[in-house]
């Protein structure tokens, strides 16, 4: 059986579900309880698990994600939310050195079993303190995983078994996805951390992508069946791990690759995806991999201006066009 | 440096001095142990057998060991990079702290974390932290955890109190009174212990912050209770610490110490110590506070010459030791690289396994 949901319903009955299930975990974070979720995400969850178990924080970053690491030491199992990852950064010596090195550093003695949870990119002419893709900022620190979920049903199922994970999980949320819905079992399941998955099918290009630009890679994907080029859209699901032997696989079919990164274009995710099918599948290309970014610059209020910024449909488009040697 | 030293050798205490001779030997034992340690630690650096930086912690043993005495093994400890102490006075066999100054696989993280990330799980030691003030933000989740332990999960009592230490230079971090605020927002049983040596490097404590003349100042806007104790007499520390350990243990409200100590070395190996006077150093060794308990114990418990002497000798066989064990001590092997990254395989990761004290005993 399945139901249609919000993909911030999705959220929540992940996050309640390993809460029955583990009383071990918690979820803290700013306007989580009585507000009931500044997006609300964690609507009804106080009035289920009460004020030890879902907590609000004053605006403390730094102090509430390292309180969060620092209970995973002790062997629970924090949900920390960010009202947006782009306030992140101020914590950053604490998610980024405390998290992900806490094993290593420790001689195998403490695992973090953590989940930072947010809404990640572009929310709509927020401007540019608030419109942080933090994907590229982070995903190259060793230690950390990180997933992106696309619909309802991978938002569930990936937060679930990031709850599960004993490493530190960076999971990135959209707050432009929150009020899409989707459809989500009944049933109790789970999505594997470094597994991607195809969201279309065609031989005549890969277009990879992660979380909300997919959309855009979809709306391209049938705008460019009009025309006659069929693609392949992968969702990488989570990009630490990254499952490259799906891409490629992809890619070794379709001999044509572009990928689309929300972040931007230098040292970013899209440059390391493309690296890595250039490794992969040097034999197999007809052409280098094209990348689709967000620009090289700070994101901007004028709507405008924003549309532009970002990745979309008509860049995509014309990426394949160009990568296939369409137009 | 403003500084005043409370108490001789023979004043009355009250509490410390109420504890069994053997007790208090154990506590001088502890100190000697440190020193020795920090001693023969600053010749294995110079002989290049310990590499990175090495911060001793010579002149502030009374801090940890009167601290630690007062608490139970259970209670979570979480400290800054000047950590070699706090994890041998909570029992960490020397050995395996040199072996990890050393990069050897015998060392207490493998060889991992080098001389400023001292972890110990089995006692409750959360480490060595090597950025200032970062410990602070996880002390207080040690201590939300106990918290959560006896309110959700065992319905128990067990009532643990954490210690956070941090050096006078992790007064001026934003992730110290963030923790702060957040440890009183939410309760929390924890007690900041701030161990003001002086100096945060160069900076003498009042050129780094506000109210260096009185640094209990710092717990006033948090509503804590707090005290400001002599750090070169182990007795004034555990008597000045107790009560609010156990004010804490009773509350589950957080605290804050200034220990007033002085190092006698330098910050690290590479420091000229321009910044001070030598008639300064020299007024503070006077106050060496192993020199000071050794008279007390001499003086009020009998402790004879010569069984001081046989104390001094065991603690230098003891070191003797730990060093020529942790020199046998392999190198990690190169596949430890890609060991404890994870906890899971994948890609290149081989998965996660504990160090080498924690499969004995
Ligand atoms: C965030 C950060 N900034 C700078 C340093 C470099 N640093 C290491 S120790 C230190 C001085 C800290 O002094 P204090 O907190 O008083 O501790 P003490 O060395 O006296 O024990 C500095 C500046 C660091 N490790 N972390
Ligand atoms: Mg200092």
């Amino acid at each position: 059986m399945t139901r249609t949901i919000e993909y911030r319903d999705a959220l929540r009955e992940a996050m309640s579900e390993e809460m029955r299930r583990d009383q071990r975990v918690f979820l803290m974070g700013e306007e989580v309880a009585e507000y009931q979720g500044a997006y609300k995400v964690s609507r009804g969850m106080l009035d289920e698990f009460g004020p030890h178990r879902v907590i609000d924080t004053p605006i403390s970053e730094t102090g509430f994600a390292g309180l969060g690491i620092g209970a995973a030491m002790s062997g629970l199992r924090p949900i920390i939310e960010f009202m947006s990852w782009s306030f992140s950064l101020v914590a950053a010596d604490q998610i980024l050195n405390n998290a992900p090195k806490m094993l290593y550093m420790s001689g195998g003695q403490f695992p973090i079993p953590i989940v930072f949870r947010g809404n990640n990119g572009a929310g709509g002419q927020l401007g540019s303190t608030h419109s942080w893709c933090v994907e590229s900022l982070y995903a190259g620190v060793p230690g950390l995983k990180m997933a992106i979920p696309f619909d309802a049903y991978d938002a569930k199922g990936l937060l679930k078994t990031a709850i599960r994970d004993d490493n530190p999980v960076f999971f990135l949320e959209s707050e432009r996805l929150l009020g899409i819905k989707g459809e989500v079992p009944e049933e109790e399941y789970l999505i594997p951390l470094g597994q991607a998955t195809l969201r279309r099918r065609g031989d005549d290009c890969t277009i990879v992508g992660f979380g909300r630009p997919l959309y855009f890679c979809l709306e391209a994907a049938e705008a460019l069946a009009r025309e006659g080029i069929e693609c392949d859209v992968v969702d990488g699901r989570t990009i630490r791990p990254l499952d490259i032997d799906s891409i490629a696989e992809s890619v070794r079919r379709t001999n044509y690759c572009v990928v689309v990164d929300q972040s931007w274009p230098f040292a970013s995710i899209g440059a390391e995806v493309a690296a890595q099918v250039h490794e992969h599948c040097f034999d197999d290309l007809d052409n280098h991999v094209i990348r689709v970014h967000s620009d090289d610059v700070p994101a901007p209020y004028a709507y405008n201006l924003e549309q532009e910024m970002l990745p979309n449909a008509r860049k995509i488009v014309e990426a394949v066009r160009a990568v296939t040697y369409a137009g | 440096m403003p500084m005043t030293t409370t108490g001789r050798a023979t004043e009355p205490r009250s509490l410390a001095a109420k504890l069994s001779n053997e007790t208090l030997c154990t506590w001088l034992r502890d100190m000697l142990l440190i020193r020795e340690f920090e001693v023969r630690s600053m010749q294995a650096y110079q002989n290049k057998k310990i590499g990175g930086f090495l911060h001793v912690y010579i002149g502030q043993e009374a801090v940890a060991v009167g601290t630690i005495a007062a608490a139970t093994a259970r209670d979570p400890v979480i400290t800054a990079y000047r950590d070699h102490a706090h994890a041998l006075a909570r029992g960490t066999e020397a050995r395996y702290c040199m072996a990890e100054m050393m990069g050897r696989l015998g060392g207490c993280a493998k060889g991992k974390g080098g001389s400023m990330h001292m972890f110990d799980r089995r006692r409750n030691m959360f480490g060595g932290h090597g950025i200032v003030g970062a410990q602070c933000p996880l002390g207080i989740g040690l201590a939300f955890a106990t918290k959560y332990e006896d309110e959700v999960i065992d319905g128990g009592a067990s009532r643990r109190i954490t210690l956070c230490y941090f050096g006078d230079g992790a007064l001026n971090q934003g992730s110290l009174h963030e923790s702060m605020n957040l440890a009183g927002v939410l309760n929390l049983p924890i007690i900041f212990i701030c161990e003001n040596n002086g100096y945060s490097m160069g900076t003498a404590t009042a050129r780094g912050t506000t109210m260096a003349e009185d640094l209990t100042a710092k717990a006033v806007g948090y509503g804590f209770e707090s005290a400001s104790i002599d750090g070169m007499d182990v007795m004034a520390v555990y008597d000045g610490f107790m009560p609010i350990a156990e004010q804490c243990r009773e509350t589950s409200r957080p605290a804050f110490v200034e220990i007033r100590t002085y190092r006698f070395k330098g910050h690290s190996m590479s420091d000229p110590r321009k910044y001070r006077t030598k008639d300064e150093e020299q007024r503070y060794q006077a106050m060496d506070p192993i020199e000071r308990f050794t008279k007390y114990m001499a003086a009020e418990r009998g402790v004879t010459e010569d069984e001081h002497e046989a104390m001094t000798r065991s603690v230098r066989k003891e070191i003797r030791e730990a060093i020529r064990w942790a020199e046998k001590s392999p190198h990690p092997e190169l596949g430890e690289l890609y060991r404890d990254v994870y906890t899971d395989i994948w890609g290149p990761y081989r998965g996660t396994s504990g160090p080498e004290m924690h499969d004995k005993s």
